[in-house]
């Protein structure tokens, strides 16, 4: 404490760490990867995956929001959890439309390394197959809600980097979704390819047109090593 | 020791799958030494000759035909192996699964752009289409998947071997692909 940092404790693992970090950013920084969703170094935390559950002193609770604060007992890679975290991962994959071979985001997909990294070979839950439109009005990037897990991710970054709000939740439960700033569709709104918003959807559901298929199958982002393991690599340097 | 025997079947998919099984090139040699195919395209045979070991299944299914032959596979073998996309989630000929079959029916046989007097097909020698495209566990119990599309060679290997040596299949992180 005298030299203003704090301690917690990550599965026995001793983290230091500032006052005002989340558990989450204390764990990257001490090269322990939490498994997340909807966050991302660059935006506000949003809290609405839940895939980064862990628990604090022995109550589940949300990495990406929680506060660091000293002698904080921290479990995060336990059995329980990882499966907890996977069910998440399954309802997902199961409420949506999420197609691997034809999807553009496929190897580069976060949705798709979490369900690699925690274990989920086919989801056992029934499938729902929801019919849902796609958005292909704009000129140059997609909104394919099939693909989406309402994380968010554009939201926050339409408004908070980009300036422009151009997306934003409607609905309740098993019907919210991602609505465009606009009375009919995309290309009605200011966004542009270049803005923060078109490339930070974890999933292939808001894609930048013709940027698929660049990097052959065998290199891209996921295919060699788990999501995570630059985290991970990071704490060993 | 006697041979263990295979099957495989082919349902609502593309033959990739099988297409992938043979892509574990000259470790075919090894695995004939081990296993004798019975009910399968790869040798053409068309019944089983009895109780089989390991049954391999790709595609989803998605017709009265895939339904019997799904449950002809579980009835016969003593462990069953969903194999590729489409056997695991319905994959791509699950896309019809968002609209009513009707619709399906009429879009493909009555209304389609290069449909001319068009009927939709009704005979007793075609295989009625189901509702919708069935993943193949939700239909019958399936013992181990592959996934992938294809699964990579690889996939195969790794979980055929395992079968083989009485030992828990587990696919490395490299050959684990959805895609």
């Amino acid at each position: 404490m005298s030299n203003g940092k704090i301690t917690i404790y990550v599965d026995d693992v001793e983290v230091e760490t500032e006052p005002g970090k989340t558990i989450m950013e204390a764990c990257d920084a001490s090269g322990i990867y939490i498994p997340r969703l909807c966050y991302h170094k660059d935006l506000i935390p949003g809290g609405h995956c839940r895939v980064c559950t862990i628990k604090v002193n022995g109550k589940p609770t949300n990495a990406c929001t929680f506060p660091a604060q000293e002698g904080l007992v921290v479990e995060n890679d336990t059995d329980e959890l990882k499966e907890f975290r996977r069910n998440i991962i399954e309802m997902l994959f199961v409420e949506g439309n999420h197609v691997c071979p034809y999807c553009e985001k496929q190897g580069n997909c976060e949705l798709q390394a979490l369900a690699y990294r925690l274990g989920m070979i086919a989801p056992t839950y029934p499938y729902l197959f929801p019919k849902i439109e796609v958005d292909a009005s704009h000129p140059d990037v997609y909104i394919d809600r099939n693909r989406c897990v309402i994380c968010g991710r554009c939201v926050r970054a339409s408004r908070d980097i980009d300036g422009k709000s151009v997306f934003g939740f409607v609905g309740r439960g098993n019907d919210k979704h991602i609505a465009v700033n606009a009375e009919h569709n995309l290309s009605e709104t200011q966004l542009t390819a270049a803005d923060r918003a078109a490339d930070i959807c974890p999933t292939g559901s808001i894609v930048v047109k013709r940027t698929a298929y660049k990097v052959p199958y065998g290199k891209r982002m996921y295919d060699q090593e788990p999501i995570g393991s630059d985290i991970e690599k990071s704490a060993k340097v | 020791m006697a041979k263990i025997k295979v099957a495989t079947a082919h349902m609502a998919g593309c033959f990739g799958c099988h297409m992938s099984l043979l892509d574990i090139d000259e470790r075919l040699v090894k695995l004939i030494e081990l296993v004798d195919f019975d009910k399968s395209p790869i040798d053409d045979i068309k019944k089983f000759s009895g109780k089989v070991d390991v049954g391999i299944i790709e595609g989803g299914c998605a017709s009265q035909e895939n339904y019997e032959v799904l449950h002809s596979f579980r009835k016969h073998c003593s462990i069953l192996v969903a194999v590729g996309e489409c056997a695991l989630t319905g994959g791509i000929p699950a896309m019809r699964n968002t609209v009513p079959l009707k619709e399906c029916m009429e879009e493909a046989y009555l209304k389609g752009p290069s449909v001319v007097d068009g009927v939709i097909p009704n005979d007793p020698d075609i295989p009625l289409i189901l509702d919708r495209v069935y993943p193949l566990h939700e239909v019958v119990k399936i013992d181990y998947f592959i996934p992938g599309c294809p699964p990579p060679a690889d996939a195969y290997w790794q979980v055929l071997t395992a079968l083989l040596e009485g030992k828990e299949p587990v696919i490395s992180y490299e050959a684990l692909k959805f895609d």
